[in-house]
């Protein structure tokens, strides 16, 4: 990464540049404002990667409160939100390695893409599940699916389809290579693709039915 | 030519926005004329969608609250407002 470009801040008091460096001069509205701003984002990325509600919270607090403590380490070559969404990745995968034993230490080895293993379910969808189901209902069949995918695989996929961090990001938040991350999140996808499919297919004859 | 299996590795690069229009057009030949790997294009794009339309759910109230404490004792301690 380059030694960024620093654009103007813009006076806009909303704007994150703003507050951040109004909380590293010690505004503490400003910090809380921040936190409300990526709580919620925060927490849902501890529970997908932890799976645990316990873990999650202690995520949740120890990321802010460590964001907190180096706030004034932090210099703004990144934007804030990449900064603590490491930090809460890095406390995340803490968490996970101290309940998995060291079965969750391979980050960094290749994986096979295998044809037979993802074309197992083709069918078209059934209209839009975002129409079909309660928002609530939606994000059940949402998580589970992640739940079920290695902890490698739906780390990265939070990371990039979920949180939107682009693929450097996210290589630079697990320590891993970018054909590490390129592999994993192509196998989480197709791997969702197909759970998701075996919920919303259309049922009966026609499942196979474009035209 | 390109096979399904060759097609399925280069699936995220079909799927972004960013990629070489010319490797996308290679892709493209391969889709047009596979419906296999165009429902796979077709269902893994929405599975994307679905998720990226996801909003991240309220945080129970009571994880809440204890996060504003934490922070608050945490502020009080160093001294700021
Ligand atoms: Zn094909």
């Amino acid at each position: 990464m380059t030694p960024t470009s620093h654009s103007a801040v813009a006076s806009d008091p909303n704007d994150e540049g703003t507050l951040v460096a109004q909380a590293q001069a010690g505004d503490g509205t400003a910090f809380a404002e921040l936190v409300q701003r990526y709580q919620r984002k925060i927490y849902r990325l501890a529970k997908h990667i932890t799976q645990n509600d316990e873990d999650a919270e202690d995520v949740l607090q120890d990321s802010f409160m460590k964001a907190y403590e180096h706030l004034k380490g932090f210099h703004g070559q990144s934007k804030f939100y990449t900064w603590i969404v490491r930090i809460a990745v890095n406390e995340s995968l803490m968490k996970l390695r101290k309940r998995k034993g060291d079965r969750f230490v391979s980050l960094d080895e290749p994986i096979d893409t295998g044809e037979e293993e993802v074309k197992r379910e083709i069918a078209v969808w059934e209209g839009n599940p975002e129409q079909q189901y309660s928002q609530e209902e939606l994000q059940g069949i949402l998580n589970e699916a992640v739940e079920t995918l290695k902890p490698d695989f739906r780390t990265v996929f939070t990371l990039r389809d979920i949180e939107e961090l682009s693929t450097e990001e996210t290589a630079e938040a697990l320590g891993i290579s970018i054909p590490a991350v390129k592999s994993r999140l192509l196998r989480a996808r197709l791997e969702l693709r197909e759970k998701l499919t075996r919920k919303f297919k259309r049922k009966g004859d026609n499942a196979f039915g474009y035209v | 030519m390109v096979t399904c299996k060759q097609f399925l590795k280069e699936l995220n690069d079909y799927l972004d926005p960013n990629t070489d229009p010319v490797m996308k057009t290679h892709l493209e030949s391969h889709v047009s004329e596979c419906m296999n790997c165009f429902v796979i294009v077709d269902t893994t794009r929405k599975t994307l969608q679905v998720y990226k339309g996801m909003e991240p759910q309220e945080i129970p109230e009571d994880v809440k609250a204890r996060l504003w404490k934490a922070l608050e004792r945490k502020m009080v301690a160093e001294g700021t407002s």
